[in-house]
């Protein structure tokens, strides 16, 4: 039974296209409720990494209390749960989609219902979130908010008669917006007297206080001195601290009752203890099930990083853990590679992952680093019959000790207008998957499902989708399993030496292309030098391509005018920052680009 | 700091010209001329700013360059020098060098010079065929050339040098081949010949950055490069510097300052000078220039201390611009440390990758070091 003290809570999310609007309208909803002032607001509050504002997407969830007061003086706590948005942290997304009971759905009035929104919706509706539409930018001229609203009402299924029309640019109607809300979003109900259920929905590391785990309260209480256990991990602490989030901080407070979304901190060293998904009971008086929908998430794509610079490889370490701290999906142990020296093979979510990570090292930590083609982990059965698991193309037996091998394959579900389901059946056939369903939305839409490999997926699968459906489709993909395939590693050779860093695995059929590919592009890449530099694609000593640098025959200044040594020296200066950047790859200098640019094949 | 005396290179920069050559990135400036009183004027206030400074050194060779010198009337030069005669010690100045084009030059002109004591005269004249002479926006043509170039030895000049430029997009090998055998039949003392760079900011640079200028595919530029040794050696020229050739004591004194890493001073706009471990140039904007030394003050900006280390390293850098290389013991002499212990990285994989050579306490770009000297240069930077 509700409290009436549960009756004044709203929990909810806003889910959003990427251009909606999404974290404009955050910011409005904590300007209309005081949390923030006018002048106290740097845009976009709630993305508070660079990155995120940069890409304008959110990588960490994020959450905040807010006091509202209607217009018959009644006040209610509004919790907003900032979900990330992108198919690397889907579990993340369904996570704090559990924490609420209602989900703001901001649409374009001018763009309508995007691929992406509707898989943000169907994953909303999967936890039984209400629903409530907003249309944005209703103040451009181009606005039709008659037709998107008809569109809502067709697609989704959601009564639009009171649908708030809003600017949040602009400000316009955001109080509507509060007071639906109220009004739509359900009250949360749990049982404040049951043993403690509280879903974690994403933790941070804070230097003083250790963890600060956000957790949405289900059911029960926690306060102060309560001794907590993880049920997952089975680990225990004694709570510290328990409170509210607000912008850039946090208040505290005596205790968080079932309903509450806060935070608890409990001298808790290490993020991977507070697992994204896991339950928190109290060790006393525990709980006998723990909350639906827990899954351990596992890196899916490895890539060796390394410092440009070899005597920054303990700097690179300490970087390393300091993100770990704050990302318990990230994974790294030392690795060496012949051609880049010491460094780390480091696991990710996803490509999107990798490239944060990657960014957040050189921009935080301001490194300049060489990474390695990425790799998923395949499973090696040698012909004595051992069976492994490698993420690193270079621990690959040689060819006669292999008895076969196995890759991971995904179920890829793709969401877009129907349009396009030629391009994307093409696409997908390219990258080996193997149709398994259609099905209509409406007319307009369609949900193809795929069994595709991910070492497909890894690559440029995702941009790929993107550029042949004009942006419109979204992709999702969970592991299925593994299955045996014919897989070969394909091996650069620079000068007649093999550059371990370039080396990949890949399907049979595809390696010449691919093969062909790389060495053009290395081709363009590598500056020339004083040598002719042929390189090669080789499969177990066969060369399947072959492209050369040209040796420069000419690199001299001719004229030192007027005594301008000054100049002539900034001159050579910057060829040989230019040299720095490079990697001594046996004789050759290889330019870190190169190394990426073996990924980029399509562009 | 240089222990062999102190003596002193001078330099004085005109920045004056008829017209822009299109792939000419030096301090210039056509349509000017309204200045030039102006300029001369606030040259000599600089040279005046110099005469305490200067107490003790002795003057061994004046380059006058630009610009184009011979474009102003041939009293500012005269004057300058008188000048300069005043109020520095000039006694041992050997080498009087002025750079002229043809178009500009006359038999008075030269004889003014004469008088004055310029005894080395740079004629640019590029290129032998007018096509090509007007698509690089000279202002003459080899007629005015070789008429200017007789008047030259009508005034007495036995010290010429004749500017070439080869890698011109547009010039054929066989183009390069006539010139070199036309300029060298004048018999000069002193040939320079720069393969064409094309640099950012130029009419050339623009219009290749626009794909409408074909560069020389490096292999006929190293072609003609090559060709000119072989002709200029059979001759009787001596390829003493990557891009310079003279007969017998004809080398450019001025030049080998440079080379040498010995000190200069640099009058005018956009002058650069080498002085008590400093390298240092003067504000480039002309009327910048004469406001600043009509107020008095001092036109140097950029100074740049030259630590011991820099200094090895440009000795090095430098003086491998010279056919006969570094010599090791006027390395040891200079700073009292054995080059091949200062440099020993560089050196030997430079050795290695057959760049430069070792050879009678010398050491020197090889041929193929020749070809791709900034490939030595970038290790001594």
């Amino acid at each position: 039974m509700a409290s009436e003290r549960q009756k004044k809570i709203r929990n909810f999310c806003i889910i959003a296209h990427i251009d909606h609007g999404k974290s404009t309208l955050a910011d409005r909803l904590l300007e209309a409720t005081g949390v923030l002032t006018e002048r106290e607001m740097e845009n976009q509050i709630l993305d508070t990494m660079d990155i995120e504002r940069e890409r304008g997407i959110t990588i960490k969830a994020q959450a905040v209390r807010m006091a509202y007061k209607d217009d018959n003086g009644e006040e209610y706590v509004l919790n907003l749960i900032d979900t990330p948005g992108h198919v690397d942290f889907n579990y993340e997304v369904s996570r704090s989609l559990a924490a609420c009971e209602g989900a703001i759905l901001v649409v374009d009035s001018t763009q309508g219902i995007e691929a992406q929104t509707l898989a943000n919706v169907y994953l909303a509706l999967e936890h039984n979130l209400e629903i409530l539409p907003v249309i944005n930018k209703i103040d451009l001229p181009s606005a039709q908010p008659d037709v998107v609203k008809k569109e809502i009402e067709d697609v989704i299924g959601v009564d639009c008669s009171d649908v708030p029309l809003i600017s949040a640019k602009n400000g316009i109607n955001i109080d509507a917006v509060l007071k639906s809300v109220v009004s739509v979003v359900p009250y949360p109900k749990g049982d404040v007297d049951a043993p403690l259920r509280a879903l974690i929905f994403d933790s941070y590391y804070d230097s003083y206080k250790g963890v600060i785990v956000y957790i949405r309260v289900v059911e029960g209480s926690v306060r102060v001195g309560d001794e907590i256990r993880m049920m997952y991990t089975k680990k225990n602490f004694l709570v510290t601290e328990v409170g509210y989030m607000k912008p850039g901080g946090h208040d505290t407070c005596s205790e968080l009752l079932a309903g509450d979304v806060g935070y608890i901190a409990a001298s808790i060293k290490n993020v991977k203890d507070t697992r994204v998904g896991d339950t928190v009971t109290l060790v006393e008086n525990s709980a006998k099930e723990p909350l639906p929908g827990y899954k351990k998430v596992n890196p899916m794509v490895f890539c060796g990083i390394y410092p440009a610079d070899g005597s920054k490889y303990g700097d690179l370490r300490d970087a390393l853990e300091k993100l770990q701290l704050n990302d318990a999906s990230l994974t790294f142990e030392p690795e060496s590679s012949i051609a880049l020296g010491f460094g780390f093979r480091c696991g990710f979510l996803g490509l999107l992952h990798m490239e944060i990570i990657q960014e957040r090292l050189e921009r935080e930590f301001d490194f300049d680093l060489v990474t390695t083609a990425p790799s998923v982990i395949y499973k090696v059965t040698r012909t004595d019959g051992e069976t492994f698991f490698i993420d690193n193309p270079t621990n690959l037996p040689p060819v006669a000790e292999i008895d076969s091998m196995e890759e991971p394959i995904v179920k890829a579900t793709i969401m877009s207008p129907s349009e396009f389901v030629g391009n994307i059946m093409e696409l997908s056939q390219e990258r080996r998957g193997v149709y398994k369903d259609m099905s209509y939305i409406d007319e307009g839409r369609v949900i193809l499902t795929y069994e595709m490999p991910l070492n497909e997926i890894i690559y440029d699968f995702f941009d790929a989708l993107k550029s042949r459906t004009k942006g419109y489709a979204s992709l999702d993909y969970e592991l299925l399993g593994y299955k045996k395939s014919e897989l070969v590693k394909l091996d650069i050779v620079l000068n007649g030496e093999i550059v371990d860093a370039l080396s990949f695995i890949v399907h049979k059929d595809k390696a010449y292309t691919r093969g062909r590919r790389i060495a053009e592009k290395l081709k363009d890449t590598i500056p020339k030098q004083q040598f002719e530099i042929p390189i090669q694609a080789c499969i177990g000593g066969k060369i399947i391509a072959r492209e050369t640098v040209k040796a420069y025959r000419k690199d001299v200044l001719a004229k030192c005018y007027g005594g301008d040594i000054t100049r002539k020296k900034k001159l050579l200066e910057k060829q040989k920052e230019g040299k720095k950047r490079m990697r001594q790859v046996g004789s050759v200098e290889v330019p870190q680009e190169a190394f990426m640019s073996v990924l980029k094949l399509d562009t | 700091m240089t222990k062999t005396g102190r003596r002193l290179g001078i330099y004085i920069h005109i920045p004056f010209c008829k017209a822009k050559c299109l792939y000419c990135d030096f301090n210039s400036f056509p349509c000017r001329d309204d200045f030039i009183p102006a300029y001369f004027n606030a040259l000599k206030r600089e040279i005046a700013l110099y005469a305490e400074r200067l107490k003790g050194y002795s003057i061994e060779t004046v380059f006058i360059g630009g610009g184009t010198p011979s474009f102003v009337d041939a009293h500012n030069i005269y004057e300058i020098i008188e000048f300069m005669k005043n109020t520095f010690e000039m006694e041992n100045c050997y080498e009087i060098t002025i750079e002229t084009n043809p178009g500009t030059l006359s038999f008075d002109k030269l004889m003014a010079y004469r008088t004055v004591g310029i005894n080395r005269i740079s004629i640019g004249l590029q290129a032998w065929q007018n096509r090509l002479l007007s698509q690089l926006g000279r202002i003459h043509t080899v007629e005015e050339f070789i008429e200017n170039y007789n008047f030259a030895q009508k005034a007495g000049f036995d010290n010429i040098n004749v500017d070439l430029i080869f890698g011109i997009p547009g010039q054929t090998f066989c183009d390069w081949m006539e010139t070199l055998e036309y300029t060298a039949s004048l018999k000069p003392a002193h040939l320079s010949c720069y393969s064409l760079i094309i640099e950012e900011g130029t009419v050339y640079g623009t219009r290749l950055k626009k794909g409408e200028l074909v560069p020389v595919d490096d292999e006929v530029d190293r072609k003609m490069y090559w060709h000119t040794i072989d002709k200029l050696g059979s001759l009787g020229y001596e390829h003493y510097e990557i891009s310079n050739f003279a007969k017998e004591g004809f080398k450019c004194a001025h030049n080998m300052i440079y080379w040498k890493e010995r000190e200069y001073i640099g009058f005018g706009a956009g002058a650069h000078s080498y002085f008590k471990g400093q390298r240092f140039n003067n504000v480039y904007d002309i009327e910048e220039y004469i406001g600043i030394l009509n107020r008095g003050c001092s036109p140097v900006e950029n100074p740049l201390h030259i630590t011991k280390e820099d200094e090895m390293s440009e000795f090095v850098m430098l003086g491998l611009r010279l056919i006969e290389g570094v010599r090791v013991k006027e390395f040891g002499e200079m700073f009292d440390r054995d080059i091949f212990e200062v440099f020993r990285r560089q050196i030997e994989s430079l050795l290695q990758r057959g760049l430069i050579e070792v050879s009678n306490g010398f050491i020197k770009l090889t041929k193929l070091g020749l070809d791709l000297a900034n490939q030595v240069f970038v290790e001594f930077v």
